[in-house]
């Protein structure tokens, strides 16, 4: 559904995943409350580059999931709402 | 996990084709890793700035070694940094084993597809090194489309893989003399072929740029592939 | 801890040129980069709309040829990415933004910019008066490609270019400050390149 074909794939988020995640996250489980798809983080389409990278549903573009990249924080959004949480990762 | 940030030593440098080089590097209490999986590599200015970038693990774990392919890009700012001009001996941060998906196990029996573009042959590579160790596992296809014959990454691996092992060049800007395929991109017929050998469910691992990895996943699902047993590593 | 400079010896990342255009920590590139929040809308123009709601809900509703028939304007500027690019000396067109809020009554201080494939962004409504900020639809002699905003978008260029809505669609005139679509995930409220407001609490 994608035409511009400048995206990457969930399984770039596993490094900036890992530095706030216990468990690999690239292989955890994930439906998509739009279009009922279901699959993995690393199925979903990545948009950034850094500092902001928005992961999306690969069928139907719904926003799964937003992380933000600081230098001492890593900020995580699930969903396209404004609930984010900060995490203090140095 | 928080997986730390772990000293790395450049041991060995090897030039694959023009613009593209191995990096062997010693990381001390290496934890290992699986085929397909990547690490992000730092590096630090002197003035404190960092730039971090994400290289695919193309070779099985080796006690300490870990081998990287990397992919000189124009202008980049890292990559011709650590085709050419890191220092061997010298030292750069890694972060990893990262991602848990795009990994082939030496337990898979049945036989699997490897799709490459380009230098999305690295973590495919892996795989077929690991496959090589791995006896019991089922044969593997490699369907590779490189510019021209001189852009063929690990060509001694690829085609001294044996029985086990089928390895299908398909070049998009110039073939061998000889050639019986005329130059151009992956095609339907290409991937027909290549799928001849699968079974219900069989593995099938794309990687590559973007357009390439869509183009191939679409292509093969056409021709009867599983979407849920079609696992893709973009590139951007 | 080991010291700086044991790590990468050599390496230097992009040159970063202290001159007095490039604010802190930018470096300047030639080239334009796209970044991007989800696939890229491809927005025909004859279906096009800019709409301003003011905090009361009153609207106003331009197409694309009224917006056409506005007074147009030729923008030279230099624009700084929070990714940690500039480029200087950026050739736009379009309509300021204070011929599009001249008759809008409102007593509104904040506004939100919505784009066609829902991102938002939040800015001071004074940031968007007074020649600091345009629709614009073209972009270096041709009209502004989708990858890069069009067929319109925001030109913020005093503010980092994520305030710089891509595919806007209209603005929302509101009394309280609502964090948009990166502003909720750590970005920087206001977003001054100068004083390198990157992220939350700089």
């Amino acid at each position: 559904m994608t035409d511009d074909l400048t995206h990457m794939d969930g399984n770039c988020l596993a490094g900036p995943l890992s530095e706030i995640l216990a468990v690999e996250p690239t292989a955890a489980w994930w439906r998509c409350p739009q279009c009922g798809r279901s699959g993995t983080l690393a199925q979903l389409h990545v948009y950034g580059p850094e500092p902001g990278m928005t992961a999306v549903c690969p069928g139907c573009a719904y926003i799964a999931l937003r992380l933000v990249k600081e230098e001492d924080h890593v900020w995580l959004a699930l969903g396209s709402g404004t609930s984010a949480v900060r995490f203090r990762t140095a | 996990m928080r997986l730390s940030w772990r000293t790395a030593r450049l041991v060995e440098r090897r030039a694959q084709t023009a613009t593209a080089r191995t990096l062997v590097l010693t990381v001390p209490d290496w934890p290992g890793h699986l085929a397909g999986q990547h690490v992000d590599v730092r590096l630090t200015a002197d003035d404190g700035y960092q730039a971090v970038r994400s290289y695919s693990l193309a070779a099985p774990p080796d006690a300490d070694r870990i081998e990287l392919g990397v992919q000189t890009v124009e202008s980049g700012e890292v990559s011709p940094y650590l085709a050419d001009e890191l220092p061997v001996g010298a030292d750069v941060e890694v972060r990893g084993p990262l991602g848990n998906w795009f990994v082939w196990r030496p337990e898979e029996t049945r036989p699997a597809l490897l799709v490459a573009g380009g230098s999305g042959v690295v973590p495919l590579a892996a795989m077929i090194r690991a496959h090589g160790r791995a006896g019991t596992a089922g044969p593997l296809t490699l369907l590779y489309s490189a510019r021209t014959p001189d852009d063929v990454w690990y060509r001694d691996d690829l085609d001294g893989g044996g029985e086990r092992l089928d390895v299908r060049y398909v070049y998009t800007r110039r073939a061998p003399l000889g050639s019986v395929r005329p130059p151009g991109r992956v095609a339907r017929a290409d991937l027909d072929q290549a799928v001849a050998r699968l079974v219900k469910d069989s593995p099938v691992f794309v990687c590559g740029p973007t357009a390439f990895v869509e183009t191939v996943s679409d292509a093969l699902v056409d021709l009867g592939c599983s979407p849920d047993a079609i696992r893709t590593e973009r590139f951007g | 801890m080991r010291p700086v400079g044991s790590l990468s010896p050599g390496f230097r990342g992009r040159a970063r040129t202290l001159t007095d255009r490039l604010p802190p920590g930018q470096y300047p590139t030639e080239s334009f980069p796209v970044l991007s929040a989800g696939p890229t809308p491809h927005v025909a123009t004859d279906g096009w709309t800019f709409t301003v709601t003011t905090e009361t809900g009153d609207s106003r509703t331009w197409t694309w040829q009224q917006m056409m028939d506005l007074p147009q304007e030729d923008i030279v500027q230099d624009i700084h990415c929070v990714t940690r690019w500039s480029k200087f000396d950026t050739h736009w067109r379009g309509v300021s933004l204070d011929v599009f809020l001249e008759d809008v009554e409102t007593a509104a201080t904040y506004v939100k910019a919505t784009s066609y494939g829902g991102y938002t962004t939040n800015l001071p409504l004074a940031d968007l008066r007074g020649g600091k900020a345009w629709i614009v639809h073209g972009y270096d002699g041709f009209a502004l490609s989708p990858e890069h905003g069009g067929p319109a978008r925001l030109l913020v260029p005093h503010l980092y270019l994520w305030k710089s809505a891509k595919w806007v669609s209209g603005l929302r005139l509101t009394r309280e400050d609502e964090p948009g679509f990166w502003e909720s995930v750590g970005y920087h409220n206001y977003g001054d390149p100068w004083r390198e407001q990157r992220n939350w609490g700089d």
